[in-house]
């Protein structure tokens, strides 16, 4: 059995194209997004991508399923929203990531959760 | 008015919304996508990423700062583990080309299950190499058995593995709903039990 110690480091800094948002909301894959008032049209005056983007955010969900829905490749999809957020168009969701303990409360929840569902 | 959960919610009813995620990480063909599949409520979802090569400063080989982009597919699933609480998760790509991928995949993931086919231990070496080095997301490992004995104990993968006392390894069955279900419940308690200090997003 071969072991693993003898090759690493070979990791390369990739980041997504565009994926440095200008917002001071982090907006990652798993991030939900809504619409910031439901009932209104976005403006005409965006790129057509942000307004599917935008129509789309009636409904509560992630950067990823936008992504995946419209066929916007993450990294653009990221920076379109976090300009629709800029102009207050659309509400960016919490995020947990467990790396403080103060979430500690919401990750107990989301285990109970597991518990529910898988026997 | 909360009725309608998550799918629905209002931009008033849903901002308690909160969502977390989990990484699928393991060699080619090990079973990501078959635990995905097996928890997730919706069938896996496909989605791309165009990447652009940052800086090869990592590589000691090369010295050519030619950026190279590249279009890669990771799929993903979900789970509404409460009716404000939902959680993703992200399968890696497999192939060790598409390492460059895993930080953003990675970044701000609760924790990370790497999938182990018993068969092939060293296609998971990557995966636990950028773990183990990045130290900011826990880890587990998932043994797949794709239907045989295991080869080898548990404490043989470990130390094949080289990876440490407390890392759990669970042995189980990608394709059935509760054993990757079973999984998932393992990462989150390791996750837990962990001492972490206070310390933002980033
Ligand atoms: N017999 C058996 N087949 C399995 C098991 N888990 C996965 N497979 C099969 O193995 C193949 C690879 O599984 P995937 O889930 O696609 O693996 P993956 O890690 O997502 O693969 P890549 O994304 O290509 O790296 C598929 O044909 C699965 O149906 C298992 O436990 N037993
Ligand atoms: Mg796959």
């Amino acid at each position: 059995m071969r072991n693993r110690r003898s090759r690493r480091g070979r990791i390369r800094p990739y980041t997504f194209t565009g994926g440095r948002t200008r917002s001071r909301h982090p907006l990652l894959v798993q991030t939900l997004v809504s619409a910031a008032d439901a009932n209104t049209e976005a403006p005409s005056t965006l790129p057509p991508e942000a307004q599917r983007i935008h129509e789309m955010c009636r409904e509560t969900r992630s950067v990823a399923e936008i992504s995946a829905a419209l066929k916007i490749p993450l990294g653009v999809t990221q920076v379109l929203l976090s300009d629709l957020a800029d102009q207050g168009l659309v509400y960016i969701h919490p995020t947990i990531t467990g790396h403080s303990p103060s979430e500690n409360q919401v990750l107990e929840r989301a285990l109970r959760g597991l518990e529910r569902l898988f026997q | 008015m909360d009725s309608n959960a998550s799918s629905s919610s209002s931009s008033a009813s849903g901002r308690s919304l909160v969502s977390a995620k989990v990484v699928v990480a393991g060699g080619f063909g090990a079973g990501k996508t078959t635990l995905v599949g097996s928890v997730s409520e919706i069938p896996p979802v496909s989605t791309e990423a165009v990447m652009t090569e940052a800086s090869e400063q990592h590589d000691d080989l090369s010295s050519t700062p030619e950026k190279v982009t590249t279009t890669v597919a990771m799929d993903f699933g979900r789970l509404t583990l409460e009716q404000e609480l939902i959680m993703y998760m992200f399968g890696t790509p497999g192939q060790a080309r598409f390492w460059f991928m895993w930080n953003d995949i990675v970044r701000g993931a609760v924790g990370a299950v790497i999938v182990v086919d018993s068969r092939r231990l060293a296609d998971c070496f990557d995966a636990i190499d950028y773990f183990e080095t990045s130290q900011s997301v826990p880890y587990i490992v998932a043994l797949n058995r794709f239907d045989g004995e295991l080869p080898y104990t548990v404490d043989q993968i470990r130390e094949a593995l080289e990876i440490s006392p407390e890392v759990p390894i669970v042995d189980f069955d990608a394709r059935d709903r509760n054993s990757a279900g079973n999984v998932l419940k393992t990462l989150l308690r390791y996750a837990l039990s962990r001492p972490r200090q206070p310390d933002p997003v980033g």
